[in-house]
């Protein structure tokens, strides 16, 4: 097919010398691309005013820039189809631009050989939307040209890039508009047939699992190996929770085979809060930590059901009630909201979500309630059945890595809260004492990060001091 | 307040009076004379108090008419008082009722046609009874335009909400739009119930008597109700409407094979339903079932989907409306016969080709809904009693809505509005038909100019149309040897629509660049409906493109869109501009 096209066409506005070529270039690239090609023909190019002229008489039609501010148009309505012999001046294909729909018309004599750019779709300001050819005998040559136009033709919609062979074959085209259904029993609801024709599937190649086994369109988004699409409307709305995320930048073009997946509200909701919380000027404070004590006491309360998350959350708590400041919160910037509870969140990851269930007045509950508590919280998380007072009345976040042998890491301060504790992994570690003694304890390192607005250096530091002395004399986290 | 307003009007009028008086009375104006009609009302004024004392409370006199009292049509005012008053004595000294007729008037069917002759008939001093065998409203109000305009709200709005694009646009983030069908189909009950509950209250009001029972006509001004009620009446109009009707072969079961009557009550949503005919109705359900998640295939017996509109507005339309919806078609195919689904068997339905005749597919879908269009209901009505044959049904008529007979005679007194006849089966048609008859028998010859009748279809966005299409107009023009021009204009230029992110949309006027009529409008964009008015006043007005091309459209309206329609259109320069009497057809 390669040899056979070696020809690449003009603007249709042009009327100058031929240029030939006899290299081939494949794919017709745009413009400017090609201009850096050309020298590889045998003829000099003179390619100044980037016209180039064909010995062949296939040419392509392009897609006409309408107005100053077109980039691209829609192919509302091919005019002439496939076949049709044209002249010149004759209206062949109506384009809708930004601003109008108009007639494009042809400057050449000739026989529309292929449609490259099919009725309803896009195609950038000079692509190529059509082939014609000057005679009977080079419509072939011109449909493999199409062929492999089409191949290359940029999708100027990437939606959640379909994974389209690279190669088309010539012929999907003809399939258009009586194919699906003439098979005798395969039976395809209209939208299924719709999207057979988009993702060029073989209905052949379907099975129908709907109601009389016909192919619905969830069967064609299967076999196009296509996340299916939410369906249209289920009867009963659910109560989705309304999280505006905010709206995505404009995306730079899709790797091929890369696929969108749109968020789920959860995701949205996280990625809200994270822009949100730009906006609050924070710092971090690290403190070090012996865990021997700690991890001693675990040990002893584990078979009653308490959990490491529960130890640092009432760990945390007692602190906090010491320093209130780092469980207040600034919401306006102006002003400390004192919070009469201390209610610490903790972030739990589950299956590609991120929630922080809140452990209520975390400082007044014993440990053991504290734990039945949470064990509650994360069933609850597990089955989405979270209240939202359940996951949005944190003053104080606690964030855990220290289970995947994360040393350190630096959380991101959720808005609305004053301070959140990152934790890492407990490891031995060679310490030296005030005498020269060395030995070997468990040593966890804690990272705070805070709103500065409200909470300073000092305060976190000495917070951090109070947190740690509760951690290494655990015994008061069982009172 | 009165006063004070009255006043400023009066100074505004003042300053025009001079140029005014001076060009139509040839000059020899002074103040005396530019207040010859106000001396009339007020005499032995001095002219500059004549503003204060000019007070509406004092002559029912509404600003706009007072302006146009001194602005030198002065005299018309009283005397037009004076024209209704003998209007009103003339029809009741020539009409005046013998003693044998109950009623001086009787409508057959409490449709919206007969309703709105109810009201005129009223107004106009009548006795007026109306007659029902079946419910107050008829089609439109309980299984038409009313409960149908519910379903289309609910769907504009699903659509609105499920099209992430459009809402992404706005900036607006919704999940999951659902619907409740229940709750959608109940929005549609409540509404015709309140319709018709509006209807019965206002023709009670008024003092129409409402005779329950089917309606006969027993011979001449005279009429059966119910099983042996006779009443007589002077004139009597035949309002019955219309039934949809279902071409032989398919087999209409109420539950998966059914008419609009059906599927108004919104029983169940199928999730493929088969919709035969793509008029009106059939794009209007369309658009309901899409919105609602179903997969539509249209039947089309002609070549093209919508055959009824102009063919650019019905392609563009085809492109919105069809195209990117879950919608497939097959056109020039009859549907010959429709067996609903039982036995577990899905609702089968056969085609043949509409000009060869042979078999070309079978079907199998969750439903059918029936969309070709409504037959006249006049059976039981008694025609033959006074030798009137109906032709496929619809009662023939002359232009005036005059019942003939089978030898092509007028039947006295007795006139025939609305789906019934045919003419145009539409509900403000069948009113305006009724108005027209009513005019008529008080006395005031009236011909109703069809061309002037707007016409609507509510999709989203919505279709709408007056007068002629292009090739009608173009066929018109052939014949009549004069020149046709189109001008367009596309809702992407107008400020609100792009607001509204709904720039779709075209807006289409043919007329005549010789003289300025304007032969047709058709629109299809966000609210074509609501701004297809502008045209049709100016058809039944006669008002041509170039005065209506001064008139001022507020910024930034929908209604701009007609504004640069008119501005668009290219009067030649000659082209005088006198008001013609609206043509009749």
């Amino acid at each position: 097919m390669a040899t056979l096209s070696p020809f690449l066409s003009k603007t249709p506005l042009s009327n100058t010398p031929t240029i030939s070529f006899s290299s081939s270039i494949s794919t017709p690239l745009k413009w400017k691309s090609i201009t850096s090609f050309s020298p590889s023909g045998s003829s000099s190019s003179r390619s100044r005013r980037r016209i180039f002229i064909v010995q062949s008489k296939i040419r392509e039609i392009f897609m006409p820039a309408l107005s100053s501010t077109m980039t691209e148009g829609k192919i509302v309505s091919w005019i002439k189809s496939e076949g049709d012999v044209l002249s010149k001046g004759e209206s062949v294909v109506v384009v809708e631009s930004d601003k109008a729909d108009m007639d494009v018309e042809t400057f050449y004599d000739g026989i529309l050989a292929a449609i490259v750019v099919p009725e309803g779709e896009s195609a950038p300001v000079g692509a190529a939307i059509g082939i014609l050819a000057e005679t009977e005998a080079e419509v072939a040559q011109a449909k493999a040209k199409a062929a492999s136009a089409g191949a290359a033709a940029p999708a100027s919609h990437p939606v959640a890039s379909t994974p389209v062979p690279a190669v088309s074959p010539p012929e999907p085209k003809k399939v258009a508009e009586s194919a699906p259904s003439v098979a005798r029993k395969t039976v395809a609801t209209p939208y299924a047939k719709k999207l057979l024709k988009q993702h060029k599937v073989d209905i052949n190649s379907v099975v129908g699992t709907g109601p009389f086994g016909r192919i619905t369109p969830e069967d064609v988004e299967k076999a196009a190996g296509i996340a299916p699409s939410k369906s249209v409307a289920p009867s009963a709305a659910p109560a989705a929770l309304p999280k505006p995320a905010p709206a995505a930048a404009p995306a730079a073009p899709l790797l091929p085979g890369s696929t969108v997946v749109p968020f789920t509200t959860m995701q949205a909701a996280v990625s809200k809060n994270m822009i949100e919380s730009l906006s609050v000027p924070t710092f971090r404070v690290g403190y070090p930590i012996i865990t021997d004590a700690l991890d001693a006491l675990y040990e002893k309360v584990k078979p009653k059901g308490v959990t490491m998350t529960a130890l640092l959350a009432k760990a945390a708590a007692m602190a906090l009630v010491q320093h209130p400041v780092v469980n207040a919160s600034c919401k306006d910037g102006k002003s400390f909201t004192n919070n009469a509870n201390i209610n610490i969140a903790v972030a739990v990851a589950i299956n590609g979500g991120l929630i922080t269930p809140v452990l209520q007045d975390a400082d007044k509950l014993d440990l053991y309630l504290l734990s039945e508590k949470w064990k509650e919280l994360v069933e609850k998380a597990r089955s989405k059945q979270l209240q939202p007072h359940e996951y949005n009345s944190g003053t104080f976040t606690l964030s855990n890595l220290g289970m995947f042998g994360v040393d350190r890491f630096d959380a991101i301060l959720p808005p609305g809260q004053g301070a959140i504790m990152a934790v890492g992994a407990s490891k031995p570690t060679v310490a030296a004492d005030a005498d020269g003694f060395f030995s070997v304890k468990s040593k966890m390192l804690v990272n705070v990060t805070a709103d500065h607005r409200i909470i300073y250096g000092a305060d976190l530091a000495t917070f951090l001091q109070t947190f740690s002395k509760i951690v290494e004399n655990p015994e008061s986290l069982t009172l | 307040m009165h006063c004070s307003a009255a006043f400023s009007q009066a100074a505004t009028s003042a300053t025009a009076v001079p140029t005014i008086s001076g060009s139509r009375h040839v000059g020899a104006l002074h103040s005396s004379s530019s207040s010859s009609s106000c001396t009339l009302l007020i005499p032995s004024k001095p002219i500059n108090l004549r503003f204060c004392g000019l007070r509406r409370e004092a002559f029912g006199f509404s600003p706009s008419a007072f302006t146009r009292c001194s602005n030198s049509q002065r005299v018309q005012l009283p005397s037009r008082r004076r024209f209704k008053g003998s209007n009103v004595c003339a029809s009741l000294g020539d009409n005046g009722i013998p003693k044998s007729f109950d009623y001086d008037l009787i409508i057959i069917g409490a449709g919206v046609g007969g309703h709105g002759a109810a009201l005129h008939a009223v107004e106009k001093g009548l006795k007026t009874a109306i007659i029902e065998g079946d419910v107050v409203g008829g089609t439109c109000v309980n299984r038409g335009c009313v409960p149908s305009k519910a379903l289309l709200a609910v769907s504009g709005r699903m659509r609105e909400l499920q099209s992430e694009h459009h809402m992404k646009a706005l900036g607006l983030q919704v999940h999951a739009a659902g619907y409740d069908r229940q709750g959608v189909a109940d929005h549609a009950n409540n509404l015709a119930t309140k319709i018709r509950n509006n209807l019965t209250n206002s023709m009670k009001a008024l003092g129409v008597d409402i005779l329950t029972g089917v309606g006969t006509i027993l011979g001449p001004q005279k009429v059966k109700f119910g099983t042996d009620n006779i009443v007589t009446a002077k004139d009597i109009i035949i309002a019955t409407g219309s039934v949809p009707f279902v071409p032989k072969g398919i087999e209409v079961d109420g539950k998966t094979v059914i008419t609009s009557d059906h599927a108004l009550k919104l029983e169940f949503v199928p999730d493929w339903i088969a919709i035969v005919g793509s008029g009106y109705i059939g794009l209007e359900f369309s658009d309901v079932y899409t919105a609602l998640g179903s997969e539509v295939t249209f039947i089309e017996a002609l070549d093209q989907l919508m055959p009824g509109f102009d063919p650019e507005i019905g392609k563009l339309a085809q492109r919105v409306l069809v195209n990117p919806r879950k919608i497939d078609y097959h056109t020039g195919v009859f549907a010959t016969k429709i067996t609903p689904a039982k036995d577990g068997k899905p609702v089968t339905i056969e085609l043949i080709d509409a000009k060869t005749k042979e078999p070309k597919d079978t079907l199998e879908v969750d439903a059918a809904l029936i969309a070709t269009g409504r037959a006249p209901f006049t059976n039981g009505l008694g025609l033959e009693n006074i030798n009137v044959v109906t032709q496929r049904g619809f009662v023939p008529v002359d232009e005036r809505m005059r019942v003939t007979d089978a030898n092509g005679n007028l039947v006295p007194h007795l006139y025939c509005i609305g789906d019934a006849n045919g003419k145009m089966m539409l509900a403000h048609a069948a009113s305006a038909q009724g108005i027209s008859v009513v005019e008529q028998v008080t006395g005031r010859d009236h011909v109703l100019n069809h061309l002037s009748i707007p016409a609507a279809c509510f999709t989203h966005p919505e279709i709408s149309m007056v007068g002629l299409t292009e090739p009608q107009a173009r066929e018109k023009a052939e014949k009549e040897g004069f020149e046709v021009s189109v001008a367009k204009t596309s809702f992407k230029a107008n400020t609100k629509a792009l607001a509204e992110n709904e720039g779709e949309g075209l807006a289409k006027l043919i007329y005549r660049p010789d003289n300025g009529e304007i032969l047709g409008v058709h629109i299809f964009g966000l609210h074509a409906a609501d701004l297809i008015h502008e045209a049709s006043n100016a058809i039944a007005l006669g008002t041509r493109i170039q005065d209506i091309k001064f008139a001022v459209h507020a910024h930034p309206t929908l209604s701009e869109v007609l504004d640069e329609l008119f501005k668009a259109a290219k009067v030649k320069d000659h082209a005088s501009n006198p008001v013609s009497e609206p043509v009749a057809v």
